[in-house]
């Protein structure tokens, strides 16, 4: 079953960064989906259509549809806020905001208008356990975020999301400036948040994609060039390019 | 033996740089420093009780300067009522809501522009709009709307400047968490730059309580030895009282003359120290 469906997606930026060619891809629910492929690929961008975040970029052409759940979410009359509680977002930087942890993880929830303390309590201590944060930061959730270290930013930036309770779980190249250590929790705390949410990941290296993928998509210049299940793509790809890459002939 | 030479050549060139550049510091900041001590040593003896809070006398060679005091302050704060509501909220505009495009190009220019100004043509433009055209009179009301319009365009571009440096990051991450656009503006980025704003609006109004031009034509009395009581009155004020005192009265105390100049200068430099002292505590609290 596919949480959300991309048909003839095509997209270019004014600035002709990066760009999406005719782009049609099912991304199943309750699995890991990795979109990889050398830099300046769509990998970004993709994700950033998924949430709308795309919005606020300089987008000069777009064509296709979106569907997650079978409703277009590139429909102009679509409220964009409720998307974007529904498909939350994991940058390659960790960016805390500058308050304390607990108010990073009950942000989303207070813009949304939640004013039950006990509700967001309870978010918090889920959404930490469920990032494999809660043991670290549980007696100091008043402290400023920005005295965590890299990989406990990350993992709150992760929680956050988790807070929401979203649907979706975008995550560009999360593990990035991660030691290997914080990048195995990471990577460990996905494998069990699959089983409740719709991920999406762009991973920092092919290694990662192939140990992370349910499903995998190559991406090439902005076209979507293989996608198939992660252990047929990587050990017996189709397409010549894929297996290049997946076999580190060029990248 | 050539390479200690060429080090030794180098090292001589460095402390020449260093020790010119060290002079033309020190250029700078004497004469400054000559300025403020001079004033302090004819000015203090001027200083008491009944120079700060009591009236002028005598054709204002004796007494004190209390209503020039209150009347600046007036007119600071009359100033700052007009100028940082319209001021953030261009700035506002500007960093946040506009496009990049020619029309906010020019408003940036128009802005810049406006800055470079004389304040005597701010002076002359109130006494046209406000006093005579919409027959405010020579008032407070007058006199602060004219500083409002000269002090505009420094609280435009330095609230521009403060609500620029937060990091872009903070805004997509609040947006990518579902909050508007007006969320985010309120709840992270304006609290991110009220200190940088604070700085700058206190700058532009410090500006503002010392210029003589702009309400020579508008709102300034000559002398006029009571307090003001409402918005529509005239008033003296420090900057303007110095001018009178220094060049239109003959037989003039040098006393009071730099005891007035004393007392403007610590009004001037008290909001500059408050400036720059919400902006350091600022920075070692920032977390990014």
């Amino acid at each position: 079953m596919n949480k959300i469906s991309i048909e003839n997606l095509t997209l270019h930026y004014s600035d002709d960064k990066e760009s999406l060619q005719n782009i049609s891809l099912g991304i199943p629910a309750n699995a890991i989906t990795v979109i990889f492929g050398p830099a300046g690929g769509g990998k970004s961008t993709l994700l950033r259509v998924l949430n709308r975040l795309n919005d606020l970029t300089d987008v000069s052409f777009m064509k296709g549809r979106v569907l997650i759940d079978n409703e277009d979410i590139l429909d102009p009359r679509l409220d964009v806020i409720t998307l974007r509680r529904r498909v939350g977002m994991v940058f390659a930087r960790p960016v805390v905001l500058p308050m304390s942890i607990r108010q990073n993880l009950t942000y989303g929830l207070e813009v949304a208008g939640e004013k039950d303390k006990s509700k967001m309590d309870a978010a918090i201590e889920r959404s930490l356990i469920q990032a494999a944060l809660w043991d670290e930061v549980r007696d100091r959730l008043n402290d400023p975020a920005a005295a965590l270290s890299g990989g406990q930013q990350q993992r709150l930036c992760l929680a956050r999301v988790l807070a929401l309770e979203p649907e979706v779980i975008l995550l560009d190249e999360p593990t990035s400036g991660l030691d290997p250590i914080s990048t195995g929790k990471v990577e460990e705390s996905l494998q069990e948040l699959k089983k409740t949410y719709t991920i999406v990941l762009v991973p920092h290296s092919v290694q990662q994609a192939a140990r992370a993928a349910d499903y995998a998509a190559f991406f090439l210049q902005g076209e979507l060039v293989e996608f198939a299940q992660g252990d047929k793509l990587f050990t017996n790809p189709t397409d010549k390019r894929t297996q290049d890459y997946v076999e580190g002939r060029f990248g | 033996m050539t390479v200690t030479s060429t080090s030794q050549t180098r090292h001589t060139t460095q402390r020449l740089g260093f020790s010119l550049l060290t002079l033309m510091t020190l250029l700078t900041v004497v004469p400054i420093a000559v300025v403020v001590i001079y004033i302090l040593f004819l000015g203090a003896p001027a200083i008491s009780w009944e120079f700060v809070t009591g009236f002028p006398r005598e054709g204002m060679r004796a007494g004190g300067i209390w209503p020039a005091i209150v009347g600046t302050l007036y007119l600071t704060l009359g100033t700052a009522t007009f100028a940082v509501p319209l001021g953030i909220g261009a700035a506002i505009y500007l960093s946040e809501y506009a496009a990049e495009n020619r029309w906010t190009r020019l408003i940036r220019i128009a802005i810049i522009n406006l800055a470079g100004i004389p304040s005597v043509v701010y002076g002359l433009f109130g006494l046209g709009l406000f006093v005579l055209f919409m027959n405010f009179g020579t008032s407070i009301l007058a006199g602060s709307l004219t500083l409002s319009i000269m002090t505009l365009p420094v609280i435009i571009s330095t609230t521009e400047e403060a609500l620029r440096a937060v990091p872009q990051a903070f805004r997509t991450v609040s947006i990518s968490l579902g909050a508007t656009q007006w969320q985010t503006i309120r709840r992270i980025v304006l609290p991110q730059a009220l200190p940088g704003m604070l700085t700058g609006i206190i700058l532009g109004l410090e500006r503002a309580a010392g210029e003589t031009a702009p309400i020579l034509f508008t709102v300034a009395a000559f002398f006029l030895p009571r307090l003001p009581n409402s918005p529509l009155d005239a008033t003296m004020a420090l900057p303007y009282h110095l001018f009178v005192i220094s060049t239109q009265v003959p037989g003039m105390p040098i006393k009071i003359q730099y005891g007035t100049a004393l007392v403007l200068m610590v009004f001037v430099l008290s909001m500059n120290f408050i400036a720059t002292t919400i902006r350091s505590r600022a920075r070692a609290r920032r977390q990014w």
